[in-house]
């Protein structure tokens, strides 16, 4: 039998329903490669196998009845992010110890109704603050991607897979599942499937519900998938988005068939170019990836224009006060009173300390303490304010963008992956590697990350195109074109199973 | 608005006498109002009250990750409607903030609450003090989550948390610093409580601590600019509300007239010493670091919406009021009692409906409340309905019983019940009016007495002899008017 954890989602669910396979065995065969290869990549912090061959088991009875559903047997990894009923979730922070939820978050109570099997919880950069998975309670997650020439045996050889979705994207890239639960609060999905050669998507912003998914910046936060191609991106979306009575800023709208628009192809669709994004230091290979980029949507008979997103250097500063000030707040519920980790001192006080100095990591701490100053009395209307503003500015760039063009074409980062450490002593070169993807979080509107490319040292590029709000569908069937004319970017080698 | 009022001059009766003069006080009231609904503000847990600890909590009133708040329609309909009865301003955009600290009765480590853009605008209400109406500017309602409650008592070394409270709708009703004197704090929050008792919208139960107030205080010699205020937190009764004002401003005259100042400052009222308590100074405050929550897009109403619940509006007590003046010739003393409650005023008009207003007010305030408050019962555990006062008010009104067989016949009512028309029938209780009996009466008392009837010609007053000598030979049943008429005839007086 081939190899079925190389299948892709919709070859997988081919493979199901002719009946080529069961979900047990599918499910079984991506348990023994989490097995053999998680200990090198580090992408899940809780592998849950029992759970998942019962699921397994349940889905071909279903299949053997002839009224499977729409993921029925297909197994996915689930961001730790998303609450499970029963399961430890700890958003990948020391605070929630070991936690369980008695409850589902609404995107993973969809997958599951839509017969998905859960092979376990994922890594993420603790709390989602992140972009390289560096700050994770259990430690990084290894990009199963490596530069050319590197054999791996140094530690310095190791790239990070992106963040805060860094589970996500190495283990769907390694093969350790079919797709992959992510959230993206200002790059989180795009970012990591841009340096892992995968297909990410942060649909519309009230398009998934927030329900049961542990809250970094509630104005942002926004869940999607990752995937190996466009099409398995579509049928995890379509199954994930719901409108939610829980979540009142999830949108009352239908959900329209994202695989039906893969084959409707770009001819005549107003491709914008923004100038501003042309940023001081871009690297040739970036250059050449987005030029690379337009020439496909070109010659499939797109047009191409150039736009301006004035506001566009002001994203990122203003991100990074939004976001921290909604974090702040959010996360103040961690105190060690009613769950997760207490550490008792001499009193409230001192408990509140000790609790939570142990419970976050540094980069967590470092957000809500900008969070807290930044809503302070007296620098509220100089940052938060401010900030707000800037952020109905970029809204309507946008909105003035789409009187000319129907989507926006850009890289998804600055720079392929890089190395442990080479940026996360700098916070700032950190927070930079979101500069591309930001803008979209602050306006709320649909961006999605196809591989384009290989850098020159070998790894993974993407391209990242931006919607208007709840069209995502324009998103899917442009990054099909370019995901046929691109191809598909496996790692060469699977250097991370043992034995 | 009452709230830009050119500066009145103070009146003297409620100006505080200091070693230097006259003083002011300036008082504002925030007043906590807990929401009449089912459940909580932003989750579906029910707000019952004396249920045991945490029974009432649901995975958003514990701040478990991942919750989300949904705002309750019928919490915003009833923040509405106390808008409307307080003749107020709606805003049909209004927005939730987050006001951040850390406390263990605060799961989320924020309150959801309204800071910038309230539900309710401008409004007033108005009290009568002493004979004088006055208006009292209210500023703003607005909705927010109420917070568990920290229990201290039940173990040697640990606190624990009862969340039954936690997110439970309450109003926090701002008035304008217009008030003047403790007893008009008094009037203020006994007609709030009264309106919104009324509209249904809070029960206004300050025991069970549904109504709770935060009163500002200040002192200044008339015509200055206002003091610097101190805010008393949490009183939770209309008494102490009154002691605590009357102490709070003695004290800050004081501290004035000592050549000392007045430190802006919150304060706790200890009921047990009458007095108040410094809790934290202003550099102690919170910096509550409040902005928008994400969670909650903002609140937007249509007028529609508005007018429907304007028109589902009960009468209110200043309506009745006027109306009861109007259509039963109360007075306005009278009619103030039986508007208080609605209940009473409910009461009050069953028994007025098609009789004499004045002689079922007379009934209900004199005889029934009287009664009930000897006895300490409410309106609503009275044992004689007003079906059956207005029994007795008839054979008042169509002279079948006298008033003082009316007292009787009220008290066999209390006490047994039964109807008060068969009850005069079978009891033989019913008034005389037949003038063929009362003369016989009559002449049978003059007979007996010739020494008075000579008395009683140089002295008329002495009719009244003769009148008490019928009544009593008739068992009290003979009507007075009657009895008095025959008697002049026959004395010749």
């Amino acid at each position: 039998m081939t190899d079925l954890t190389k299948l892709t989602m919709s070859e997988a669910r081919a493979g199901l329903q002719k009946k080529s396979f069961t979900a047990l065995e599918l499910t079984d065969a991506f348990l023994t490669a989490i097995d053999k290869g998680n200990g090198a990549l580090n992408a899940y912090v809780l592998p849950t196998p029992e759970h998942a061959r019962a699921q397994a088991k349940e889905s071909d009875k279903r299949i053997a009845a002839g009224n499977a559903r729409s993921l029925e047997g297909l197994p996915i990894g689930n961001k730790d992010l998303f609450c499970t009923n029963g399961i430890r979730t700890t958003a990948c922070s020391k605070i929630l110890d070991d936690f369980k939820p008695t409850y589902e978050s609404t995107v993973g109570l969809n997958l599951w109704d839509a017969g998905a099997v859960m092979l376990g919880k994922l890594n993420n950069d603790e709390f989602a603050m992140g972009s390289s998975n560096e700050t994770s309670a259990f430690g990084n997650v290894v990009n199963p991607w490596r530069r050319k020439g590197s054999d791996g045996k140094t530690s310095t050889d190791k790239l990070v897979p992106g963040g805060s979705s860094g589970g996500s994207s190495s283990a769907v890239a390694a093969n350790l599942c079919l797709a992959a639960t992510a959230t993206d609060t200002g790059g989180s999905i795009r970012q990591p499937a841009a340096l892992t050669g995968t297909v990410g998507i942060k649909p519309t912003y009230g398009r998934c519900s927030r329900w049961g998914i542990v809250a970094f910046a509630s104005s942002l936060d926004q869940a999607g998938p990752i995937a190996k191609t466009v099409r398995d991106s579509a049928m995890m979306l379509k199954a994930m988005a719901s409108h939610d009575a829980k979540d009142t800023t999830s949108v009352d709208a239908p959900v329209p068939d994202y695989e039906a628009a893969l084959g409707k192809g770009v001819k005549g669709l107003r491709v914008g170019i923004p100038k501003e994004y042309r940023v001081d230091g871009m690297s040739s290979e970036i250059q050449k990836l987005w030029d690379d980029g337009i020439a496909w949507l070109k010659s499939a008979g797109a047009t191409i224009h150039e736009i301006s997103l004035p506001h566009t250097k002001y994203a990122l500063p203003a991100y990074y006060i939004v976001a921290p000030a909604e974090c702040s707040s959010n996360l103040a519920r961690y105190d060690g009173m009613r769950y997760g980790l207490r550490v008792n001192g001499d009193n409230l006080i001192d408990t509140y300390e000790k609790t939570r100095a142990a419970g976050f990591g540094k980069e967590v701490r470092r957000r809500i303490l900008i969070g807290t100053y930044v809503l302070s009395a007296g620098y509220y209307d100089a940052y938060y304010l401010k900030a707000q503003k800037v952020r109905t500015l970029i809204k309507k760039d946008f909105d003035d963008a789409w009187n000319s063009v129907d989507v926006v074409l850009t890289p998804t980062t600055p720079s392929p992956a890089f190395a442990f450490g080479e940026k996360s002593g700098d916070p700032l070169a950190m927070y930079l590697e979101d500069i591309f993807t930001v803008t979209v979080n602050m306006a709320g509107l649909p961006g999605m990350s196809i591989p384009g490319g290989l850098s020159s040292q070998g790894t993974p590029l993407g391209l990242q195109l931006i919607g208007k709000p709840f069209d995502e569908e324009t998103l899917f069937r442009t990054a099909q074109v370019i995901e046929d004319a691109a191809g598909r970017f496996a790692v060469p080698d699977a250097w991370w199973m043992k034995g | 608005m009452s709230s830009q009022k050119v500066a009145e001059k103070p009146k003297a009766k409620n100006l505080i006498a200091g070693a230097t003069g006259d003083w002011e006080v300036v008082i504002g009231m925030e007043v906590h109002a807990q929401v009449a609904s089912k459940s909580k503000l932003f989750s579906g847990a029910s707000t019952g009250f004396g249920a045991d600890p945490n029974s009432h909590v649901s995975l958003v009133d514990a701040a478990m990750p991942g919750m989300l708040p949904v705002i309750n329609r019928e919490c915003v309909a009833q923040a509405i409607r106390t808008g409307l009865g307080l003749k107020a301003q709606i805003n049909l955009r209004s927005v939730f903030d987050r006001k951040n600290y850390f406390y263990p009765d605060l799961p989320q480590g924020y309150q959801i609450s309204q800071f910038k853009q309230p539900i309710v605008g401008e409004g007033e209400i108005e009290i009568e003090v002493d004979g004088e109406t006055l208006k009292i500017g209210v500023e703003r309602l607005h909705l927010e989550q109420d917070a568990g409650k920290s229990l201290h008592d039940q173990h040697p070394d640990y606190s624990y948390v009862d969340l039954n409270r936690s997110g439970v709708a309450l109003m926090e009703i701002v008035s304008r610093p217009d008030l003047r004197s403790s007893k008009q704090a008094q009037a203020y929050i006994t007609k709030l409580r009264t309106i919104l008792r009324y509209l249904g919208t809070s029960d206004g139960d300050m025991e069970k601590g549904n109504l709770r107030a935060d009163v500002n205080v200040s002192v200044r010699k008339p015509g200055d600019e206002l003091g610097t205020r101190c805010e008393i937190k949490n009183v939770n009764s209309i008494r102490f509300i009154g002691q605590a004002i009357e102490y709070e401003a003695r004290r800050q005259i004081h501290i004035i007239e000592d050549g000392g100042k007045i430190d802006q400052e919150t304060r706790l009222f200890d009921s047990g010493k009458g007095e108040t308590r410094s809790m934290r100074s202003k550099e102690e405050a919170h910096d509550y670091r409040y902005f928008p929550d994400p969670d909650l897009l903002p609140l937007e109403l249509t007028q529609g919406f508005v007018d429907d619940l304007k028109s589902g509006l009960p009468e209110l007590p200043d309506e009745k009021r006027a109306r009861f003046m109007k259509s039963f010739g109360l007075s306005g003393y009278d009619a103030d009692v039986l508007v208080a409650e609605r209940s009473s005023a409910d009461y009050f008009e069953t028994v007025a409906e098609g009789r004499d207003g004045k002689l079922a007010a007379n009934w209900v305030i004199n005889e029934l409340f009287g009664r009930l408050n000897k006895e300490g019962k409410s309106i609503e555990d009275s044992p004689v309905s007003a079906a059956q006062l207005g029994g007795i008010v008839d054979l008042i009104g169509s002279n079948a019983i006298s008033g003082k067989i009316a007292k009787d016949l009220f008290e066999i009512v209390w006490t047994e019940g039964g109807d008060p028309a068969e009850i005069v029938e079978k009891r033989g209780m019913k008034q005389v009016t037949d003038t063929g009996a009362i003369e016989k009466a009559v002449d049978a008392i003059i007979a007996a007495n010739p020494d008075k009837v000579a008395q009683a010609k140089a002295k008329p007053s002495m009719l009244g002899w003769f009148v008490g000598q019928v009544m009593k030979s008739t068992g009290g049943k003979a009507n007075p008017a009657a009895v008095n008429e025959i008697l002049k005839g026959k004395l010749g007086i």
